[in-house]
């Protein structure tokens, strides 16, 4: 076996954990997997697969680490899912920490590669069942491991408190009050239009975006509420451990705290992990065909608030600006083109990058990578180099990304390479650009 | 020999590929079920439309950032699968023993298309070999897959023109084509059943479900 300095990365998540297991114990949770978790659906990506290696340029991994073949989807693949399939489950705890380093921090799960699969195999869930049987096991990247446990025990992602939660959404209404006095932010309003769901980091680290929220939301004149429970956080990243029971239960919780404030739509903030949790991976681990509540994605409600006129720009941004397309709402859910309308709504000068739309490149932060934390930064930033050289190509001072995770994920990207941009999310363009109209500011 | 491969064994063959590939099938949709996840969101709309569109040279984006891959590719599977259907050797034995009365290529070219997928497997043999990212996850199957799909048309053509002996030849070449079409069901050349449908997953889990394109 080669050793990379991947392989040298110091993550008690996996050096820790894998001490305790033995090939049997590997074993045992692979076959749990095998036989009672996956069926045909992986069995027949497994032998319909032709070796083709046309996958590999769909990964901006590969890509940034100049077509090294341990990068290419199906060169993950056969380093951890093949291995598991051939040797049934039986391999050394060392060879599983070095699969559980493939799944979590080499792959984001990003579903780019099914895009140039032409059997449309969808890699994404192959890398996603190598990381069920590693959470089975324990063996996590420690940081990621602590989200789970944060959304286990708070059913948020970044413990916060719900005294906490309750106070710093007056806060920011205090904050909103000072630019429309009459802004709120909601609370357990029963019935209103819509619920605004919002992940951790808005209350924790990003609070003006609640504060920018209810601006929003004011002068568009929209009805809305927040929950004062627990519920409000969907962000989900037990999604990407492979804590599938954790995942189901934050979910659950979220849609039941919609039914109860019997709302008519779920607005999603700017987040696509969310969104993803909330819509796709959630429901299906707990038997929903479709989630019980519409939800929107911010980009698509944005859309919707400009294109009828609700909202009204005043002024344009004017600097030169570009974007990231979130796989999760783009790739995953076809908002590209409505993205692009609010761009050129509301910038005067946005360049688009390219390959753009489902063919944009990842940010390396998705899928749970970012959540691993310090210990794997200097990976991640030398499995995106191809994002930096984009983002330079397009000349442009800022970045817009309506997503928490490509947000850090970029910005960590435009700190490494020097590019010198800054980044920013939708709302605050929105919050920047819009009319206020005269009798709310009275 | 010549009278054990033109009868018993073609009958052996087919039954191997026809059952094998039922068997294939059906236990495809039988346990794809277990899966939970995949019968409800098939879209037979959305399937077909991205069916479509990797189905026509070109139309998606990997087919075009590999224009030369792409155009052999499908030569090579146009060829490899009319080919053996129409060639007028295999439309005289149609009618002799089952009756079936087939159209018959030109004999210039069904050579020519013989011999592109002689080609295509010379190709995609020298693409494993050099592209790091094939080679990395080629293993000695991955040749043998190649050379059960080069046998029958490489000794077919050979019989024709007589190199060697012919009766041997023809005997070597119907034996190869057993092995390939009783291969189909049980090796990855399976990709042949199952991509309709890998597609069509994809397909309907990319447009019925969330509204994106897939190609």
């Amino acid at each position: 076996m080669i050793v990379t300095p991947e392989d040298q990365v110091v993550d008690p998540g996996l050096d820790d954990t894998i001490k305790k297991l033995t090939p049997e114990k590997i074993e045992q949770a692979v076959n749990h997997v095998m036989t009672k978790e996956t069926a045909a659906r992986l069995q027949i990506y497994i032998d319909t697969c032709i070796h083709c290696g046309l996958c590999a340029e769909g990964c901006h991994t590969f890509l940034s680490r100049d077509g090294d073949p341990a990068f290419a989807p199906v060169g993950k693949v056969k380093n951890t899912l093949w291995e598991l399939v051939k040797r049934n489950g039986r391999v050394s705890p060392e060879t599983l920490r070095r699969m559980a380093r493939i799944a979590y921090t080499e792959c984001n799960v990003c579903r780019r590669c099914s895009m140039y699969c032409p059997f449309g195999i969808d890699i994404a869930y192959l890398l996603l069942t190598v990381r069920r049987i590693c959470s089975l096991l324990g063996v996590v990247p420690q940081y990621l491991q602590d989200t789970t446990n944060s959304h286990s025990a708070t059913m948020n992602q970044m413990w916060v408190q719900q005294d906490e939660w309750i106070d710093t959404l007056q806060w920011q209404e205090e904050e909103a009050q000072s630019d429309i006095p009459t802004a709120r932010i909601p609370l357990e309003r029963e019935g209103a239009d819509v619920m605004y769901s919002v992940i951790a980091p808005e209350p924790k680290i990003l609070a003006q975006l609640l504060g920018n929220i209810s601006l929003i939301m004011t002068v568009a004149g929209i009805d809305w509420t927040m929950p004062a429970t627990d519920g409000w956080d969907n962000s989900n990243m037990a999604m990407y451990s492979g804590d599938f029971e954790v995942m189901s239960r934050v979910e659950k919780l979220h849609w039941e705290t919609a039914a109860r404030l019997k709302v008519k739509k779920v607005v999603m903030g700017e987040c696509g992990h969310a969104f993803r949790g909330a819509v796709y991976d959630g429901p299906r681990w707990l038997g929903w065909k479709f989630p019980p509540v519409p939800m929107v994605h911010a980009i698509e409600f944005y859309y919707d608030l400009i294109s009828s006129g609700r909202i009204k720009i005043r002024e344009k941004f004017k600097e030169p600006i570009t974007l990231q397309d979130p796989c999760n709402t783009v790739r995953g859910r076809g908002l590209g083109g409505k993205l692009r309308y609010v761009m050129n709504a509301l910038c005067e000068d946005f360049r688009d990058v390219s390959p753009n739309q489902e063919h944009n490149y990842c940010c390396m932060a998705g899928g749970g990578a970012i959540n691993c934390g310090p210990p794997w930064k200097t990976s991640r930033m030398m499995s995106n180099r191809v994002k930096a050289e984009q983002f330079e190509r397009t000349g442009a001072q800022y970045i817009c990304t309506p997503c928490h995770n490509c947000h850090s994920g970029i910005e960590d990207i435009v700190g490494y390479y020097g590019l010198g941009m800054h980044v920013k999310f939708v709302s605050e363009l929105i919050v920047q650009a819009m009319e206020i109209p005269a009798e709310l500011l009275a | 020999m010549y009278e054990f491969a033109r009868g018993p064994l073609v009958w052996i063959a087919f039954l191997i590929l026809i059952l094998g590939s039922l068997y294939r099938l059906i236990w495809m949709v039988v346990f794809s079920k277990k899966d939970k996840v995949v019968h409800p969101y098939m879209s037979l709309k959305y399937g077909l439309r991205s069916l479509f569109h990797w189905s026509i040279p070109f139309g998606a984006r990997n087919m075009r950032l590999r224009p030369f891959f792409t155009v052999v590719s499908f030569l090579f599977h146009i060829c490899l699968l009319v080919t053996p259907i129409f060639v007028l050797g295999h439309t005289l034995l149609w009618k002799e023993s089952w009756n079936i009365s087939l159209w018959s290529l030109p004999e210039g070219l069904a050579d020519a298309m013989t011999i592109v997928v002689v080609i295509g497997v010379v190709f995609f043999a020298l693409r494993r070999i050099s592209m790091p990212a094939v080679r990395y996850v080629t293993y000695l199957n991955d040749y043998l897959l190649l050379g059960i799909v080069i046998a029958p048309f490489a000794t077919g053509l050979m019989a024709r023109y007589q190199v060697f002996n012919y009766q041997t030849m023809i005997v070597v070449h119907m034996f190869t084509g057993a092995i390939w079409l009783a291969a189909i069901p049980f090796t990855r050349i399976v990709h042949m059943l199952f991509y309709p449908f890998t597609r069509a997953y994809m397909g309907s889990e990319s447009g019925y479900v969330r509204s994106a394109k897939d190609w």
